[in-house]
């Protein structure tokens, strides 16, 4: 029983890092633009596509590096070309441009690579147990939350310590000041965005080594990264990655007792979180009101 | 509400294009009416996007082959087959029932073809049946399309879920232990799909020592295999499907499962073994049938014809979608009429010509149940054979009519109109 | 810019919905195209009444359409009941699930707000999916159909004619057009559109905005069930599938497409969409490409929609 619960909230958490690194991408997003970004899932999908057809040239790890980025890419030209023009009007466009997105982007994906589910190959070495009584910590795992770790770390570090972080934190509070004070606030947007996007995409790469890699892979957990910002408080990054671990290990909890619940814990605790402090835990009351 | 910047690209001209292509498009029917008088129609209505698009497009393969080869060999009574294909787009259900109701009622198809989504067939078959149209469910597993929901005009040819677990139970049993955990998805399929081993697999000897039921779409098993495998069983049964089975498999061969537990399961296919990394194809399966089948006549033609058009071989969905298209041209052939009510009582206890059964057993639908029995393949999954995609390895061939039980226990009570 | 929208339009709409059975066939449609435009129609239109004329978007319509189809199709399939009791049932249950989460997340705007209805719209759909043994699961609700209407003198055969089906969901529409058109038209109505117009403005007059707001909501996913259970019983049919998310953005794209502030441009949304859905994947299986470029497009180009647009070049 023991092996069970250890295992379970070991296994939460790395879920919960999993959702973490997706939902701050959208919050990134989110938070800047005020882009409820629906693509999300798909730009995941596209990194892990792109990263499966580069295994055979860079490998994994090489191409774990360069497939966000180009996913990074091309979120750039989406948003110089899709989304500047909306922002600053009504979020219902924004809804809307990256909802039909979502479905150019499955679409184009299923014309692309197939419909049918495509053999992602993480490297062998990683795909075993460390050990064959704690069978559940394999080497992919571990190396898994070791990247997400880095990349939020990295994330932090971004915004706090160098001038573009900085520069989005604020334009995060009050953009136009931001603006008034010479910075070039199109190009900050941009960038933002593509970091946003470049995060959606490592998570992809990341999803492919446990899952199976079909056009429909970002579908499915989309969903999880809106409750994470809902429960960690728009407006806070920290609250984002706070509500993806949280909502990660309270589904490792369940999965100990009732395995069938996981999903459903998510959403209880969601409808918690709005009954007893709607602004979400480290949310500030009168952000994005 | 705040205001969009106003466009760049004239939006005048993109009116104009688009109420022309508008124009161009109501104009389109009236030609396609001219055209299509004479030919005889198959509808298809199947999944071709989303999440089953895989086996969904196999089975129109299979279908577009049939037709290819019924138009070469004169059409059906003499005239052209034409296939129309409607993408219900795995997405909500009326659109599937939408989609039937389209191609019978405006494009006034003889035959329909669907679905593999097993409550999508439930509900099609419900339109055919109050229409009276031919209905023939490719990869519809669900036992209630021949069990109790049968209809006069409904006929399918994957196998039933009693037929798929008693034809593994015995070569598992025999050969790996006697308890048994059970990994099932939490749906109609599942369920009955579950009922069917645990009963062929007593009646064997062996015992449930546990089962989860999972949610469709689940992602991580995780937390399944490690319970399963506390249970301390002989073999770990997978009865799910699809990127389910992908998934739960990928993550059991990273545990290193395969190595304390014998995996195992009921009904598996080449899509999802496609889909995993080699060493991650292991365990026991039932096939509804495999392409390899050295010495057995036809089947070679088969699948060179396949290649040719996709560049793999042929799936079971592939077979599937083969055999119904040409199920409709055999029936009309039989009653000598496009009547489906003359059809339907000419497809009863109706044997397939071999290059059409493509297996080592007669293949016939089952009078009175509209179920088409044919051979099923148990086997090991391998991560590479001699030939390239040849991912299984065939133990046993079993003859479906062994092991698919009485038509009491379908619970076919088939009513005919008068 | 009119509340009451011309007589002019009302009398075209009108006749054009009533032999809409009779054009439909000869432009390449069938009767059940016709018939599920209206439903979509009156479910982007009940949407509209939150979104273009109250200005709160909603992105979890989807919800309150699914729970009126089950609520419907469980009437049928448990309960035994005709067919004006289901559909009553299926309101009833949905109208109750919004009062008790628009209450609960009312004091949000904006992207907040849409972000939770996305969220609650998820857990419906999950709900319908998981607890098999009520609503079916993944099966969804089979092995019912559309009861014979009883007028007392007569009853009507829907489930076998199709045409008399349509008309029913025709009565069916108007009824609940006409009532949605007196609550705009009215003072209740009129404090809505001030809340679009300027929230702040609002509050300050006094006007409960809170409470309009949730008003707003339960009327409108009161007429989304309707919607939702008449969707049921045209499929004889319902499954998880009808709560999700993707047919809330349909909604949302259907009442911007047609013209989000007026009355009947979901409608025309509605009507364009639903046929060039059904026409567009009946030719090609990148279909999801199109209709998600007709989002795109409908966002740069025509955020005002057909009717605004028109609107608009009459006034130019």
């Amino acid at each position: 029983m023991s092996q069970l619960v250890l295992f379970n909230v070991f296994n939460g958490l790395i879920v919960g890092a999993f959702y973490a690194l997706m939902a701050l991408g959208l919050s990134l997003i989110l938070n800047l633009s005020g882009v409820i970004n629906f693509a999300h899932g798909g730009f995941l999908a596209l990194g892990a596509y792109f990263a499966y057809a580069l295994i055979p040239f860079l490998g994994f790890w090489g191409a774990l590096v360069v497939a966000p980025v180009l996913v990074a890419v091309l979120g750039l030209g989406v948003e110089r070309v899709l989304i500047r023009p909306l922002y600053g009007a009504d979020p219902l466009y924004g809804l809307l441009l990256t909802f039909g997105l979502a479905y150019i982007l499955e679409d184009l994906t299923r014309l692309v690579w197939g419909a049918q589910s495509v053999p992602f190959q993480a490297p062998a070495a990683l795909m075993t147990p460390l050990s064959s009584d704690y069978f559940f910590l394999t080497g992919y795992r571990l190396v898994m939350i070791g990247i997400v770790a880095a990349a939020v770390g990295g994330l932090f570090v971004v915004l706090n310590c160098t001038r573009l972080g900085t520069r989005i934190r604020a334009g995060t509070r009050d953009l136009e000041t931001v603006s008034t004070l010479g910075v070039n606030v199109r190009i900050l947007r941009s960038l933002n965005f593509g970091l946003g996007i470049y995060m959606a995409g490592l998570a992809g790469v990341l999803a492919a080594g446990l899952l199976g890699l079909s056009p429909t892979i970002g579908a499915n957990l989309i969903m999880p990264s809106f409750v994470a910002i809902i429960v960690g408080g728009l407006g806070s990054l920290l609250g984002t990655l706070l509500g993806g671990l949280l909502i990660g290990v309270a589904s490792g909890i369940a999965a100990v007792y009732v395995p069938s619940a996981t999903e459903a814990v998510i959403y209880v605790m969601m409808g918690l979180v709005l009954l007893v402090r709607p602004r979400g835990l480290l949310g500030e009351e009168g952000r994005l009101h | 509400m705040p205001e969009l910047a106003a466009p760049r690209l004239n939006r005048r001209a993109v009116v104009k294009g688009g109420l022309a292509l508008g124009a161009a498009q109501l104009a389109s029917p009236f030609v396609l009416t001219a055209r299509a008088a004479e030919a005889v129609k198959i509808g298809f209505d199947n999944a071709l996007t989303g999440p089953y698009a895989g086996p969904g497009k196999n089975e129109l393969v299979g279908c577009q082959l049939a037709v290819d080869q019924i138009n070469e060999k004169g059409g059906i009574l003499g005239r052209k087959v034409e296939l129309v294909v409607e993408d219900s787009t795995s997405g909500d259900a009326g659109v599937a029932v939408q989609k039937a109701r389209k191609l019978i009622d405006s494009d006034k198809v003889d035959f329909l073809l669907g679905h593999l989504n097993s409550a999508l067939a439930l509900a099609m078959a419900q339109v055919s049946n109050e229409k009276g149209v031919l209905h023939i469910v490719p990869g519809g597993h669900t036992d209630a399309i021949t069990g109790k929901t049968c209809h006069w005009n409904v006929f399918r040819v994957c196998n039933t879920t009693a037929t798929e677990a008693n034809a593994v139970a015995g070569a598992l049993v025999k050969q790996y232990g006697k308890k048994y955990y059970y990994i099932t998805p939490d749906y109609a399929f599942g369920h009955t799909l579950e009922a069917g081993m645990v009963k062929a697999i007593a009646a064997l000897g062996g015992e449930r020592v546990g089962g989860d039921l999972t949610p469709l779409g689940t992602v991580d098993f995780s937390s399944y295999l490690i319970k399963a495998q506390a249970a301390n069983p002989d073999v770990i049964i997978f009865l799910i499907q699809g990127d389910d089975m992908l998934n739960a498999l990928k993550q059991a061969t990273q545990f290193g499962l395969q190595n304390k537990v014998h995996l195992a399961g009921a009904q598996q296919e080449m899509e999802p073994l496609e889909g995993l990394p080699p060493e991650a194809r292991v365990g026991t399966w039932v096939m509804e049938w495999y392409w390899k089948q050295p010495g057995a006549p036809h089947v070679a033609e088969f699948v060179d014809a396949i290649k040719k058009r996709t560049g793999h071989v042929p799936t079971a969905r592939t077979w599937f979608g083969f055999v119904s298209t040409w199920t409709c041209a055999l029936a009309a052939a039989k009653a000598n009429s496009l009547k489906a009510l003359d059809m339907a009582k000419a497809l009863q206890d109706f044997h397939l010509p071999p290059e059409i059964a493509l297996g080592p057993n007669p293949a016939y639908y089952r009078a009175g149940q509209n179920q088409l029995i044919s051979t099923l393949f148990v086997g090991d999954a391998q991560a590479k054979g001699e030939a390239p995609e040849d991912l299984f390895k065939v133990t046993k061939v079993v003859n479906g009519a062994d092991v698919a039980g009485t038509l009491e226990e379908s619970e076919c009570k088939m009513i005919w109109p008068s | 810019m009119s509340l009451v929208r011309a007589r002019g339009i009302d009398v075209l709409i009108a006749a054009a919905l009533l032999f809409m059975p009779l054009w439909m066939a000869a432009v390449g449609g069938y009767t059940e195209l016709a018939t599920r435009i209206l439903v979509m129609g009156l479910a982007a239109m009940a949407l509209n009444f939150l979104l273009g004329f109250t200005g709160v978007l909603s992105f979890g319509h989807a919800a309150y359409f699914g729970l009126g189809a089950y609520g419907a199709a469980m009437a049928i399939k448990y309960l035994e009941t005709g067919t004006m009791a289901a559909i009553g049932v299926g309101a009833v249950i949905a109208t109750v699930a919004a009062a008790i989460i628009g209450a609960l997340i009312v004091r949000r705007r904006g992207v907040y707000f849409a972000m939770v209805t996305i969220a609650f719209g998820q857990v419906f759909y999950f709900l319908a999916f998981r607890w098999n043994s009520v609503t079916g699961g993944d099966d969804g609700l089979t092995g019912w159909h559309r009861q014979p209407v009883d007028l007392g003198f007569a009853a009507i055969d829907i489930f076998r004619n199709d045409g008399a089906f349509y008309y029913f969901v025709l009565v069916v529409f108007a009824v609940c057009v006409a009532a949605m058109a007196q609550l705009i038209a009215s003072p209740f109505g009129r404090t809505l559109l001030a809340i679009r117009e300027n929230e702040r403005r609002a509050r300050f007059l006094g006007v409960p905005i809170e409470r309009r707001i949730w008003l707003s909501f339960v009327i409108s996913c009161f007429f989304v069930s309707v919607a939702g259970a008449l969707y049921a019983l045209l499929n004889n049919f319902t499954d998880p599938r009808a709560l999700r998310f993707d047919l809330s953005g349909n909604l949302v794209i259907m009442a911007v497409m047609g013209g989000m502030r007026s009355f009947w441009g979901p409608l025309i949304g509605a009507g364009i969409f639903v046929a060039l859905q059904d026409y567009v994947s009946s030719h090609t299986q990148n279909w999801m490409s199109v209709i998600g470029l007709v989002y795109v497009l409908v966002v740069r180009f025509f955020p005002r929609g057909v009717l605004g647009a028109l609107r608009r070049g009459a006034a130019a």
